[in-house]
């Protein structure tokens, strides 16, 4: 086993297109590290450059202590688990699994011991000798693992290894590959555009955009600190609402202004972020993630502080409702690629019934909420969970500026 | 719905359950309309063959037979036939070694080109080197090349390295021109295997030569069946190569027609010699036909 080390990573095309830009990012041994972001954004080129199946352009790759640069594939002591789970389709499930072990010249009585261990931790023993085109989404994938685990490598790459199964083995597999990952102790990479399981699977996440990393950190962090607004609007779901505002001083403290409504900032909110008394007079992004809006009938502090609207859409989803309404605050003017939305979430039928002058504001309260489509509601809002940002740097405000990929 | 009983089948009108089953009198109108296909599809069938028929029964005929009636009358005197004519034949140490000789430029001039044509495929599908797409283009551009133009050339080219009348010759100059088809066909075969079995090969610890034999040769089976029966056809059946390289070095086809003489006489060993020369590649065929197996790449990826 061993640490994986990206040191100012660059992966050119051709003359000017660039997949990954100065990527440094630091996995310790048996670290379980999630590669996020969405397509496009260079996670599987990193991915297979440590792999070996992506030359590099500029920067160093270690691997333990090696500098694998120019270390073929076939030498890096790496496995792999593919997207499409690539397996033999010539061979049988147990000659699959045992073809690594094959090349490495490994005895016979072992290899047979070590396939029997495998299949028997992903339940594929009854499997051995049928070929993968008689198996189950479910099965190859496991195959897939099998294939992985039992060559012992230094370090496991997963390239969205869940997207093909349905949505429920995914939840299942998921939790089994973290289980195995945490029993093996082997560092893994692992690539999803799934926010879901780079939250529930990784030690750390690293999200990446166009080519850039974001931030790397362990997932609550991520979502409680985001560093900037992509973080910010590429964690949770439904997306984070962004308002423009001021900070300004008062008697009273600090206090929001999203154009009209004046949110007191609490002192233990302003202990997480000393920074916003520097923006105090100043234009800054306010950010409400939607679970921390709740109908004030089932609200834990239903005195809060308020936000008013009107409902264009209610969908219920038995444990919760998610409300989009309109509301006369001011919206941010900000590309959705930028601010961690995909453009094409960003064009929904609840958006369109936004009027032009009005911004959205999505929220998940109780289900036994009474809101009903129409009506201008009210929303009890948690003051101690905003989110700040600089609007010129799109950066979170705390107290210095956060360097990215700080905290381990 | 909030019931959860199972709906049963009674639910639904017979006659509606009627409608959904095909009755025999759709099944014969259905045979009827395709009858008149299957019969003009035999009768083709049938008059293609008859010139094998034709040869089979005249080359089981002994030679006073054949010079009497007609090869349709041992039809209806089955009695008529006899081995004798195979006998001979298999006896006459001219027509069994030109036989040999004809095996051994055939296996050759069909393993050889398939395992250089598969390495070249195999380069011009999956490695990256500089001009591979313009080679390609040059190497399917050598398919229109003429065999009579390279004959003379070739002839003298044989002469200085003392390769003329060789099996060795024959089987080169088979392998120089049947692997431009050779490497067009596999390489287009091997392109349509993911490149992710590869680079899961790779990962594997496997190097490219045995990516080569274990990954690629197995899952380009199919095309190398196809392409081994072509080639092997080609090679089985040429006369003009091997009359123009060979003197002494004599295949069977060279053999045949050097027994021809007026009036069909020898009719007893041609006929038997070309019955023979015609089996062989029939049976290939039928070995490997099995290999012509769909779905082979059936749940490696997806």
């Amino acid at each position: 086993m061993a640490n994986v080390t990206f040191e100012n990573i660059w992966k050119v095309y051709g003359d000017d297109t660039a997949a990954v830009r100065e990527l440094s990012l630091d996995i310790a041994d048996g670290e379980f590290v999630v590669l996020v972001g969405p397509s496009g954004c260079g996670k599987t080129t990193a991915l297979r450059m440590v792999a070996g199946l992506e030359e590099i352009t500029a920067g160093e790759l270690r691997i333990g202590d090696r500098v694998v640069n120019d270390v073929p594939a076939k030498d890096r002591d790496i496995a792999m688990v593919f997207q499409s789970y690539a397996l033999y389709p010539h061979l049988t499930v147990f000659e699959n699994i045992a073809f690594g072990l094959r090349l490495q010249k490994v005895d016979k009585a072992e290899v047979e011991r070590r396939v029997a261990d495998a299949a028997r931790v992903l339940g594929l023993e009854q499997y051995l000798s049928r070929k993968p085109r008689a198996l189950s989404g479910g099965q190859r994938q496991r195959v897939a693992m099998g294939r992985a685990i039992v060559r012992r490598p230094q370090v496991f790459l997963m390239d969205e290894p869940l997207s093909n199964l349905d949505a429920k083995l995914r939840v299942q597999t998921r939790a089994e590959i973290s289980r195995l990952q945490a029993d093996l102790g082997v560092t893994t990479l692992y690539v999803t555009h799934d926010q879901v399981e780079a939250m529930t699977m990784g030690d750390r996440v690293a999200v990446m955009r166009a080519g850039v990393l974001q931030q790397v950190a362990p997932p609550q962090e991520l979502y409680d600190r985001p560093a900037n607004l992509f973080v910010a609007g590429f964690i949770g779901s439904p997306a984070m609402n962004l308002f423009a505002g001021t900070v300004e001083d008062t008697d009273d403290g600090l206090v929001a202004d999203l154009g009209g409504v004046r949110l007191p900032i609490p002192g233990e909110a302003l202990a997480r972020r000393p920074a916003l008394r520097g923006h105090a007079g100043r234009e800054v992004v306010v950010g409400i993630r939607p679970e921390d809006l709740e109908d004030p009938a089932h609200a834990l502090d239903p005195d809060g502080p308020r936000l008013r609207g009107r409902v264009v859409l209610r969908e219920a989803l038995g444990s919760e409702i998610v409300a989009h309404l309109a509301t006369d605050l001011r919206p941010v003017d900000i590309d959705p690629e930028a601010r961690g939305v995909d453009p094409r979430e960003a064009e929904t039928a609840a958006a369109g019934a936004v009027g032009r002058d009005e911004a959205p504001l999505v929220a998940r309260i109780s289900p036994r909420s009474a809101v009903r489509e129409g009506e201008t509601t009210e929303l009890a809002l948690d003051v101690t969970a905003l989110h700040f940002f600089d609007p010129e740097s799109g950066l979170g405000i705390f107290d210095a500026a956060p360097a990215i990929g700080a905290s381990a | 719905m909030t019931t959860t009983e199972v709906p049963t089948l009674a639910t639904v009108p017979p006659e509606a359950r009627a409608r959904a089953h095909p009755g025999v009198g759709s099944r014969i109108a259905r045979t009827l309309t395709r009858a008149p296909i299957a019969i003009i599809l035999a009768i083709v069938g049938v008059a293609w063959l008859i010139p094998t028929i034709g040869l089979l029964l005249t080359s089981l005929l002994v030679p006073q037979e054949i010079q009497r009636t007609g090869w349709w009358n041992a039809i209806t005197e089955p009695g008529l036939l006899s081995l004798d004519n195979y006998r001979e034949v298999l006896d006459n140490g001219a027509i069994t070694s030109s036989l040999w000789t004809t095996v051994w430029i055939s296996v050759g001039g069909t393993l050889l080109p398939i395992l250089v044509g598969a390495m070249a495929a195999y380069a011009f599908a999956f490695l990256d080197f500089p001009f591979r797409d313009w080679l390609f283009i040059v190497v399917v551009g050598l398919l229109v090349v003429p065999i009579q133009m390279a004959l003379i050339p070739i002839f003298s080219l044989y002469n200085d390295l003392g390769i003329f009348d060789t099996v060795l010759g024959l089987i080169l100059f088979h392998t120089a021109f049947g692997l431009p088809f050779a490497i067009f066909l596999l390489r287009n075969f091997f392109v349509g295997i993911p490149r992710e079995l590869l680079e899961a090969a790779r990962i594997d610890g496997a190097s490219e030569a045995r990516i080569f034999v274990r990954v690629i040769l197995p899952l380009g089976l199919p095309a190398i069946a196809s392409l081994a029966i072509f080639q092997f056809l080609w090679t089985w059946n040429d006369l003009l190569i091997a009359l123009t390289l060979g003197r002494e070095t004599q295949p069977i086809t060279v053999a045949i027609f050097s027994q021809l003489r007026q009036f069909g006489g020898n009719i007893e060993i041609i006929a038997p010699a070309a019955f023979i020369s015609l089996v062989i590649p029939l049976a290939v065929f039928f070995a490997f036909q099995r290999y012509f197996v769909q779905g082979l790449l059936a749940g490696s990826v997806k």
